[in-house]
């Protein structure tokens, strides 16, 4: 009970609760499928601490844009779609007016309440709604092209940019973050379901579990 | 059949949903006009040609569209944000900011 009523566990970051992840019974770390000749893909779940989704009302875009990069330090490139990541945050648009930005550590949202005010727009919470999966390596393109109708090469989808599609109905916002790797954060309760069919797609070129 | 987004480019018409005829004008909604409302709710052009409808990108940005789409061809000719549209824009943009 003592320790229950330490100053640490009040603080904000204490308060918010464990993430658990949706992929951890189908999550095998190791090499699978046709591996024999190499790994072409590398699967990973990257367990973001911070989601957010950020939506400007009509006329507030730059507002919130300007908001993002002091928060952030994230500069948002014109365009439909743009973004760009540190390695650390990430932010993307995914709609007219609307981001996604993602941040390793938890705590985020809070950073954000003082910036997205209600005259700017609003601010959701996603951190624990949805998950975010890595793919990696020479045949990302390959695999990814597989599950969605849009192109991947890379003057078609530069890095930083996002793209929102879906797959059977399994909505995703797919983020270029490497020359060959891409974060995709689909809905939680389904994501344990779209890693499987990612494992099965990526078989062909032999694929690994991080 | 392709319909290009003005937000995510061009996109398979399987991310799409149909929002309904485009030339509907709604009467006000306290409006006892009863012609008019019968028009709004059944009356349809059901033109061979280009056709105004309004297009939902609900698999991708969600925005919703005002698209020309020939209903002989399938050809999209235009495809632009509803919300530009003053019929509908206006009421948004009322009730998004105070």
């Amino acid at each position: 009970m003592a320790e229950r009523q330490s100053p640490e566990r009040q603080s904000p970051e204490r308060q918010l609760p464990e993430h658990l992840s949706p992929l951890e019974p189908a999550l095998h770390p190791g090499s699978h499928g046709n591996f024999e000749h190499g790994v072409d893909v590398i699967l990973s779940e990257t367990k973001p601490g911070s989601i957010l989704q950020l939506a400007a009302w009509p006329g507030e875009e730059k507002q919130l844009i300007s908001g993002i990069r002091t928060v952030t330090g994230l500069t948002l490139p014109d365009g439909a779609g743009g973004g760009s990541t540190n390695g650390v945050r990430s932010v993307f648009g995914f709609a007219p007016g609307k981001f996604t930005v993602v941040d390793e550590a938890e705590g985020l949202a809070l950073a954000f309440a003082d910036v997205v005010t209600p005259a700017i727009g609003t601010l959701t919470d996603l951190s624990h709604g949805r998950t975010a999966i890595r793919i990696a390596g020479p045949k990302a393109e390959w695999v990814l092209a597989k599950f969605f109708a849009i192109d991947f090469a890379l003057p078609a989808f530069p890095l930083g940019a996002g793209r929102s599609t879906n797959h059977h109905d399994i909505f995703a916002q797919i983020q270029r973050t490497g020359a060959d790797q891409f974060d995709i954060y689909v809905f939680r309760s389904f994501a344990r379901s779209f890693w499987k069919a990612l494992c099965h797609a990526s078989e062909e070129v032999g694929y690994e579990v991080q | 059949m392709l319909i290009t987004c003005p937000y995510c480019g061009p996109r398979d018409v399987i991310e799409f949903t149909y929002q309904g005829d485009g030339n509907r004008q709604r009467p006000q909604p306290a409006s006892q006009d009863l012609d008019a409302w019968n028009a709004y709710v059944y009356e349809r052009l059901n033109p061979a040609g280009d056709h105004n409808e309004i297009w939902q990108h609900s698999g991708g940005c969600r925005a919703h569209l005002k698209v020309v789409r020939n209903t002989l061809t399938h050809e999209i000719s235009s495809a632009a944000f509803a919300r530009g549209d003053h019929k509908s824009g206006a009421r948004h943009k009322a009730e998004g900011k105070s």
